[in-house]
């Protein structure tokens, strides 16, 4: 104390400038901050406005109502809505309840666990995987040995999808309940799986739920892995045994055809399946707050 | 306060003069190859308050631990010795863990209401040991939270989530599911350090409350409060039981130096 103490003047100055420094770098950091938002949502306002503008005067419940037809029959999107809705159910259905195990598998019996370890390893690397191989790993053990492209191929290569998405989410969650929530479960005498679902379960549930979500809208859109499984069919078809159509697949071969008629469907199509994931999303959100 | 004990030279040293509920002889913990408790002696007086202090580490929660078997959940932890309740020991490895806790309930330094409903809070436990009708668990409910001073507070909101109570309500919730399941001993683990004044108050006020009715362990760091709730209070450090003796006794007369120094605060 005493002697070294700065003279308040000498002080006033140096406090004067460290908090224009101060000020300067908050300006720069919200500025860049303001910056990266807005250029992510102009990104996403552009793909939303042209999806808008460009499918918007295509929709006609002839699309809802009719089936792909040949260029210039006034067909419509039919088959490949259904076959769409069925694969990702399909997919939906086979992904989410194994993912859901394997993350639970994960974070409440393999913390640790050499075999564990390997399992999150390989799961991280389906996650990453490029979806085409998923769709050809999926051609050569369901599409090849049983003569033929299915729809039931399609949906298992979408739950293919699914399971690492889930899995992740799931373990990250559950993961992120406190110790003592579960042990507050044992210590009323509860076995494990009671705790784990009854307590944990419901404690992540907002979390568990968004990441099936996120599982669902990537495979709604998804078009790689169907391209060798359920290929695309231009006939109404419901067989799980026969090639399927789908939005994406209907998508990428309309989109890239010679007929007006047929890349304003591809639109159509485009527009559908973005505000579908979104209106999925939202509901789910909506349903979660309401229980929550 | 009980002043029984005026003597306590002639007691033997680490029992009590009411007859254990659990009696802990020899008890050593590891965690993996670290020795937590040396060789503990001590006995749990039936329906008494014995309160555990000791600095942070000295292995008070670790001793309430072995009581649940909590340790169980985590391999490389193993406990030896004996710990006897009712002719048992609680540390054999063929006990039916789920019937051992269903029989010693625990109540944590944080509240831990569970993400459902005030009465499936209450409910969750008392399913898990016993077919009930449904009258019969509104009267268990109702009587669970009317002893734990929380059912005034709660009785119309029964329904209501139970992580929109306070602090406080959230921790006598917890106290209320512990005693639904009618255990014969509770463990408290600092179980108000997380409370505001008023609310560890209440909780006080409940333990002094229930200990007619149920045998009580309290770890605390707050030496009025070990005072204040304990019959009987045992010192810890460094993994050692250094001293036990009635409240009255431990906090005017310790026998032991290190006893005194950490009871006046002279001691980190």
């Amino acid at each position: 104390m005493g002697t070294t103490t700065l003279s308040p003047a000498r002080n006033a100055t140096v406090a004067a400038a460290l908090g224009r420094r101060r000020k300067r770098i908050d300006r720069l950091t919200r500025i860049l901050c303001i910056a990266a938002t807005v250029i992510g949502l102009a990104m996403l306002a552009s793909i939303l406005a042209t999806l808008l503008m460009r499918g918007l005067g295509g929709l006609s419940l002839d699309v809802f109502t009719r089936i792909t037809l040949p260029p210039g029959s006034s067909g419509g999107l039919l088959n490949a809505i259904v076959g769409s809705l069925i694969q990702t159910a399909i997919g939906t259905a086979i992904g989410t309840p194994v993912g859901l195990l394997v993350g639970t598998y994960l974070s409440e019996y393999a913390r640790g666990s050499q075999l564990g370890t390997a399992v999150r390893f390989v799961s991280d690397v389906l996650l990453s995987a490029p979806s085409i191989l998923i769709g050809l790993f999926v051609y050569t053990v369901l599409v090849d040995p049983f003569g033929g492209f299915s729809g039931i191929a399609g949906g298992v290569a979408l739950a293919v999808i699914v399971i690492p998405i889930v899995v992740r989410t799931t373990e990250d969650m559950l993961q992120l309940i406190p110790v003592a929530l579960r042990e507050a479960a044992v210590a009323l005498g509860a076995p494990k799986w009671r705790s784990i679902v009854f307590v944990c379960y419901p404690a992540a549930r907002e979390g568990i739920v968004t990441g099936m979500l996120l599982a669902v809208a990537r495979i709604a859109g998804e078009t790689a892995p169907l391209l060798f499984t359920s290929l695309g069919n231009l006939n109404w078809s419901l067989s799980l045994t026969q090639p399927m159509a789908s939005l994406p697949v209907t998508i990428y071969q309309y989109a890239g055809s010679a007929f007006d008629d047929w890349v304003a469907l591809a639109w159509v199509g485009a527009l559908l399946i973005t505000f579908g994931v979104l209106a999925v999303n939202i509901l789910a959100r909506l349903v979660l707050r309401r229980r929550g | 306060m009980t002043a029984t004990m005026v003597a306590p030279t002639l007691q033997t040293r680490n029992q009590a003069a009411a007859p254990a509920k659990i009696a802990i002889r020899n008890l050593d913990f590891f965690y993996g190859d670290n020795r937590a408790l040396k060789a503990i002696d001590l006995d749990f007086a039936d329906r008494q308050v014995t309160g555990l202090i000791g600095p942070s580490g000295c292995g008070k929660s670790t001793l309430l631990r072995c009581l649940n078997r909590m340790y169980d959940l985590y391999p490389g932890q193993r406990a030896t010795g004996e710990a006897m309740m009712d002719g048992q020991n609680i540390l054999a490895p063929d006990i039916d863990l789920n019937d051992l806790r269903s029989r010693i309930g625990m109540v944590f330094q944080k509240p831990t209401p569970f993400p459902m409903s005030i009465r499936d809070n209450i409910t969750f436990g008392v399913k898990l040991h016993e077919r009930l009708s449904k009258a019969a668990m509104d009267e268990r409910v109702e009587w669970s939270l009317g002893r734990a001073a929380l059912w005034d507070e709660v009785k119309d909101r029964l329904d209501a989530p139970a992580g929109g109570l306070s602090g406080g309500q959230q921790q006598r919730l917890c106290i209320a599911r512990s005693i639904a399941v009618r255990p014969d001993v509770i463990l408290f683990d600092e179980p108000t350090s997380a409370l505001d004044p008023i609310s560890t108050l209440k909780v006080e006020e409940l333990i002094d409350e229930l200990k007619g009715d149920f045998t009580i362990a309290i770890i605390t760091h707050n030496m009025q409060q070990a005072a204040r709730c304990a019959d009987r209070v045992a010192f810890f450090y460094l993994g050692e039981m250094v001293e036990v003796g009635t409240a009255a006794q431990m906090f005017t007369a310790p026998r032991q130096q290190r006893t005194q120094e950490y009871i006046t605060g002279r001691f980190s």
